[in-house]
């Protein structure tokens, strides 16, 4: 039996919406993962520090406030910064279409919408493991079309 | 590869230190190679403790006290590594690890540095926690933090016998927790080297603090400290922390204590043993029994 995946699931910024971040958990750790969740109203710094030391695989960030064209790159520089460049980091929550193409460039893999099957982010953590050089800080442009 | 990130651990890097730590974890190295590069367990000084479970049922307030006691201590200068453990579900091996929710001290810019808190889940299915949490303690200690705290909820064996591997076991209780005759209960409180009745704003907490006083005083041997505190409220965990960092053991499970770790032993060896995958095999066939198994293990016999 391989280990399983350790993956962190944070809230950044100000936003007191966690449902969906607590549903992605559960499905998470149902599916064999370890999941280390936050909980609400991190900042960028405290989840990048959270990532190191629990040494995650993955990254998941959800955020229904509209900041998400501030935090999600605030978070992908800072762990470029600390040296964590093969972290898979993928988001959900409240994010236009037009907006994601952004956040694909930050070296984000996905972005689901709600109305997402959970099925769908696990399909996602299988197959984001397959791609080489997947991590936020790595050469990969591979991002997952969600269907949501 | 592997000697790389244990370098880099030795100069202080947290990101090759949560690196060394998942390798012991996976048991792609062993204790012994970590140790070869990053020096040997530093022995402790004259009666102090260098490992402290803190343990309790769930909800009594374990983790929102230690992180009370983990900003005391880390303003006092001591640098502290934390292993919070959880289950890991049985039926699909994953785990929820959410400590870290309650921790506001790792968040703390001024003290952060002195404090290192890792989730790590029992993976009930791929090995023996104690034994891995035990070998995780002392890559911690020869690295040169200078307490580390096992933090378990105190039910299921694997979990009492995380902390039986402590130099200390503190034990967190609640109000309206029973009445007298559940602190007469044989159990965790009988590890006790120190009781602390968390929630102490609520009803209930002071005459269950003075219950479980008059048990340990009915009892032989020296009386381990039993202390109110409010994790909530911030009353009484500054003078627990001092209580806590002078704690003596209280010698009155000297026995059990060693109990639980010969077991762990035990279980580890024939969990390490090469042979493990071919005699469950042979067990599974039935062309073997368990005696010839044990036997063959070598269990007893190992030096």
């Amino acid at each position: 039996m391989s280990e399983p995946w350790r993956i962190v699931v944070a809230k950044p910024g100000l936003d007191g919406h966690d449902r969906g971040a607590k549903v992605v958990a559960r499905a998470l750790r149902d599916a064999g993962n370890e999941v280390i969740y936050t909980g609400l109203r991190r900042s960028a710094q405290q989840i990048v520090d959270t990532v190191r030391d629990e040494d995650a695989r993955f990254l998941g960030l959800s955020s229904l406030s509209g900041a998400h064209q501030h935090l999600f790159p605030r978070v992908c520089d800072l762990l470029k910064q600390e040296g964590l460049n093969d972290v898979i980091v993928f988001g959900g929550g409240i994010i236009p279409v037009d907006d994601r193409d952004a956040l694909f460039a930050c070296g984000i893999r996905a972005i689901f919408g709600p109305g997402t099957p959970t099925s769908e982010i696990l399909q996602f953590i299988e197959e984001a493991v397959q791609v080489e050089n997947s991590g936020v800080g790595e050469a990969s442009d591979w991002y997952w079309t969600s269907s949501a | 590869m592997a000697t790389e990130f244990l370098t880099d651990a030795k100069t202080g890097d947290r990101r090759s230190l949560a690196r060394t730590l998942s390798a012991i974890e996976n048991r792609t190295l062993r204790l012994d190679e970590a140790l070869a590069v990053l020096g040997p367990v530093p022995v402790p000084e004259d009666g102090n403790w260098q490992t402290l479970a803190i343990t309790g049922a769930p909800g009594v307030g374990k983790s929102c006290l230690l992180d009370g006691l983990l900003t005391s201590w880390a303003k006092q200068g001591l640098r502290v590594a934390v292993l919070a453990v959880d289950p890991s579900s049985p039926r699909t091996g994953g785990a929820l690890l959410g400590d870290r929710v309650r921790m506001t001290v790792v968040d703390d810019k001024e003290l952060n540095q002195q404090i290192y808190l890792r989730s790590v889940a029992t993976r009930k299915a791929s090995g023996s926690v104690p034994v891995i949490v035990e070998d995780m303690t002392k890559v911690l200690l020869s690295l040169g933090w200078e307490k580390v705290v096992i933090e378990t909820v105190g039910a299921g064996q694997s979990e009492v016998r995380c902390a039986a591997l402590a130099d200390r076991i503190v034990v967190v209780e609640g109000p309206a927790r029973g009445d007298g005759i559940q602190a007469e209960k044989a159990g965790l409180l009988e590890l006790a080297d120190a009781v602390l009745v968390n929630k102490s704003d609520l009803p209930g907490a002071e005459l269950h603090a003075d219950e479980i006083r008059e048990s340990f005083e009915l009892g032989i041997g020296s009386t381990p400290p039993v202390a109110l505190t409010s994790a909530l409220h911030g009353t009484g965990i500054e003078d627990a922390a001092t209580v806590l960092l002078s704690l003596p053991s209280s010698g009155r499970s000297v026995r059990a204590r060693w109990r639980e770790r010969l077991l762990a032993f035990h279980e580890r060896k024939i969990l390490e043993s090469p042979k493990l995958d071919d005699l469950l095999h042979q067990l599974a066939k039935g062309s073997i029994d368990l005696n010839e198994a044990m036997s063959l293990i070598g269990a007893f016999t190992d030096e």
